[in-house]
């Protein structure tokens, strides 16, 4: 439930339940669009405000749909998750997003790694596995 | 995998073409008998069963082994489709040693070139490949299966050898192998070590033929010939595959972290290339240089990543030396074909190979330690160097060191504290580059030229009385009390001796020099006098000048003079006092003419106690000639009035 958008297209997918990863796709899809409307909302001189936890997107019946912003470089993370754990606080989330978000920096040291390219690390799939199989 | 048993029968072959008919999407591949037996033993080899899939590492054993170039490889592995899967199926196997078949036969690397008639790959890399291919083959053919034993016996014997057969192999892979044009060495040294690669990976291979073959005993029902051929084989085989597994162990134990152990020549490799990118060794070297330089490795772009994944491990965008040589390393294991770890190997981690790497450093940082106390600020920057440096460039310092002879006399305190540390690195191995000594010893040289001058700053502020003292305060540097024992005597001949080598730094000062000279030269022989009481002083006189050592070398010197000139007048004058204390009163004087009038006042002084020591020797004399008056008076008029009783 988990997904790294740099400028609309998707850098990285993984979501814990396979099934449904269509539908998954597709909502966090839409979120973006509801991103943009936020940040538009805000203003400009919110350059702080990009890094931070923008919390609930919306929910609907089936679930919620978080969202971290990160840096300028308006790579945004969005984690969906179901609406039936609601053993997930909001102190967790964002301690999850403040990992992917370390993950991600980790990732951009590589020179290897070009912004923009899928991100195929293994140690930040591994992590990113783990941070969902400790959710789900 | 029952479809690659030798079994030989008619469907086999279809089943194994519809196989590879399968996988590669409707393509058709005529396997001829012996091809596919070829091909079945080999996947075999590669992959014991019951796994079906061939292991990633075995099979790039095989085919490094083909002799053909990695790019070739790469393809090879693209087309067959193994990239695509994942794995080496059956399919993607034989189809890879089709094409190999191919690209050797020097058809280009595609499906259509497969669809002909091809002799079989050949593996011509390690002879015990060969021998054991067709080894096996005659077994299951019923031959002589001793035959083969023996010869993988002697095979495992010569594997445990230093293998220069197989060295004798690198070179022939290496021109074949394409070297690019900069990074040549860079790719032979990889394959150069690949021929430890290709010992262990040998040893695994030999290891799964022999599973393999209890295994294809167990499962397969081939004909009964080779049934029996097998049955037999298996009851020797345990035998000796125990004394060849024996040694293999013992081989692999020494080589069960080998493709993740760096050995000392790799190191050093890596060391050099670090080098070439980053001079300073405890520097990084950033992301783009890196890149820059593991890009030339031409292997994809993912697997860089993943390298360097792996390698940095504080995840800053910049190598360190340890870093980059588990990099460096990873890289040399993936172009010979290792699959890479997930996780980075122990003996690939940072702080092991920083322990590792610094290990030379560390003993240079105890001799840092072990002369700070004898030697100035410029010979600690001279050792921090060293401690830098690895233990490559030791000889080149020691070598800078010899050139900085020719300098003055920092040169003599440096390469005499110095000499005790090539003795020490003997133990380590030492490669010496030909252009990093002399970008090393361009800098400290231009190191000890500017201590020089700030010596030569310091000193033409009290220029007189130095130049004497200059010398002594080397040998006391030196701090070898021989050196000091013979200080005395080497005082007169040391001055006049290094009088002549300070000029080329100070011109100023030779004159001043000269100038000195004849008042010393009055100094001495009145030195030589209290010369007697002056050996005993020498040796308070070592001390003190010992304790002295941390103290700057202007003051060391007015010091040394100062009580160098006191000291052996000390004591003879003990019971003169008079003089000395009012001689104490003149030494703090610090102006240059007053260290011209204080010499002179020394000098003046020892006259006076010399006059004194012989004004008391004359008085004694007196008082001796005077009593010796007396008695001879008394002895005369004795006589004189024994005398006129007999004259009358």
């Amino acid at each position: 439930c988990g997904l790294f958008c740099s400028q609309n297209y998707p850098l990285y997918i993984r979501s814990v339940p396979t099934e449904n990863e269509l539908k998954f796709h597709y909502t966090v899809h839409t979120s973006l669009d509801v991103v943009d409307e936020k940040i538009s909302a805000m203003g400009k001189a919110l350059v702080d405000q990009r890094e931070l936890y923008l919390g609930l997107l919306y929910p609907t019946e089936d679930y919620k749909v978080y969202l971290c912003y990160v840096t300028n470089s308006k790579v945004k993370f969005v984690m969906v998750v179901d609406s039936s754990n609601t053993a997930l606080r909001d102190n967790e989330i964002r301690s999850m997003f403040r990992k992917l978000h370390n993950s991600y920096t980790d990732i951009m040291c590589n020179p290897f790694y070009n912004p923009g390219d899928r991100i195929h690390s293994r140690a930040f799939d591994t992590m990113v596995n783990s941070m969902m199989m400790q959710v789900c | 995998m029952e479809q690659g048993s030798a079994g030989g029968s008619g469907p086999a072959p279809a089943a194994a073409a519809a196989a590879a008919a399968a996988g590669t999407g409707g393509l058709l591949l005529p396997l001829s008998e012996t091809e596919q037996q070829r091909y079945s033993e080999l996947f075999s080899r590669c992959c014991p069963p019951p796994e079906a899939a061939a292991g990633g590492s075995s099979v790039g054993e095989l085919f490094r082994a083909s002799q053909l170039p990695p790019d070739t490889l790469h393809q090879i592995t693209e087309v067959c489709g193994a990239k695509r899967v994942g794995y080496f199926g059956p399919a993607q196997f034989y189809i890879a040693l089709k094409l190999i078949a191919a690209a050797q036969s020097g058809f280009p690397v595609r499906i259509e070139s497969i669809k002909n008639e091809l002799p079989l790959p050949r593996f011509m890399a390690l002879k015990n490949d060969t021998e054991v291919r067709y080894g096996t083959p005659a077994e299951f053919q019923g031959a002589k299966f001793q035959v083969p034993h023996a010869t993988l016996e002697k095979n495992s014997y010569k594997r445990t050898d230093e293998g220069d057969k197989q060295e004798s192999k690198s070179p022939p892979m290496s021109p074949i192998c394409s070297p690019p044009a900069s990074p040549s060495t860079y790719q032979r040294i990889p394959l150069s070590y690949g021929y430890g690669k290709t010992r262990s990976g040998v040893e695994q291979q030999h290891g799964a033929p022999y599973e393999v073959r209890h295994s294809t005993h167990q499962q397969d029902g081939p004909s009964s010939g080779n049934y029996g051929a097998k049955s037999a084989l298996t009851c020797s085989t345990p035998k000796r595959s125990l004394s060849v597994e024996r040694e293999q162990q013992d081989s692999s134990t020494q080589y069960s972290d080998d493709p993740w152990r760096i050995t000392e020549e790799q190191r050093d490799y890596y060391i050099n290339q670090f080098r070439s990118l980053q001079p300073d060794l405890n520097a990084f070297i950033s992301g783009s240089v890196a890149k820059n330089f593991f890009t030339k490795s031409k292997l994809p772009i993912p697997e860089l990543s993943h390298i360097w994944e792996l390698s940095d491990v504080d995840c800053d965008g910049a190598l360190t030396l340890a870093e980059f040589c588990a990099a460096f390393h990873l890289v040399v294991a993936r172009k010979n074909g290792y699959q890479l770890p997930e996780t980075l190997p122990e003996t690939l981690l940072p702080e092991y190979l920083q322990a590792a790497c610094l290990k030379p450093m560390r003993d240079c940082a105890l001799f840092d330690s072990y002369s700070e106390p004898l030697a100035g600020s410029q010979q600690a920057r001279d050792l921090g160097r060293t401690e830098k440096s690895s233990a490559e460039e030791v000889p080149d310092n020691s070598a800078l060191l010899q050139d900085g002879k020719k300098d003055d006399k920092q040169a003599l305190k440096v390469s005499t504290t110095l000499k005790t540390i090539p003795k020490e690195f003997q133990h380590l191995t030492v490669k010496a580059a030909a252009q990093e000594p002399n970008a090393f010893r361009a800098r400290p040289r231009s190191r000890s030229y500017s201590s020089t001058s700030i010596e030569d700053a310091m000193k033409k502020g009290e220029e007189p009385p130095t130049p004497p003292p200059r010398p002594q305060k080397s040998h006391s540097r030196a701090s070898s009390l021989d050196l000091n024992k013979i200080f005395q005597q080497n005082t007169q001949a040391v001055k006049s001796g290094w009088l002549p080598p300070p000029p080329p730094a100070l011109p100023p000062r030779p004159s001043v020099s000269q100038t000195e000279q004849p008042s010393e030269v009055e100094l001495h022989p009145q030195r030589n006098r209290p010369s007697s009481q002056a050996e005993e002083n020498s040796s308070a006189k070592k001390e003190v000048v010992l304790v002295q050592p941390p103290s700057k070398p202007a003051r060391r010197k007015l010091r040394t003079e100062a009580q160098g000139l006191e000291t052996p007048e000390l004591s003879p004058t003990i019971n003169v006092t008079s003089s000395l204390p009012a001689v104490k009163p003149h030494l703090p004087v610090q102006k240059q003419s007053s260290k011209q009038k204080r010499a002179i006042q020394t000098a003046i002084r020892k006259n006076k106690e010399a006059n004194a020591v012989l004004a008391r020797l004359n008085s004694e004399l007196q008082q001796q000639l005077k009593e010796v008056h007396k008695e001879r008076i008394a002895l005369e008029t004795q006589l004189e009035q024994l005398r006129p009783v007999t004259v009358l």
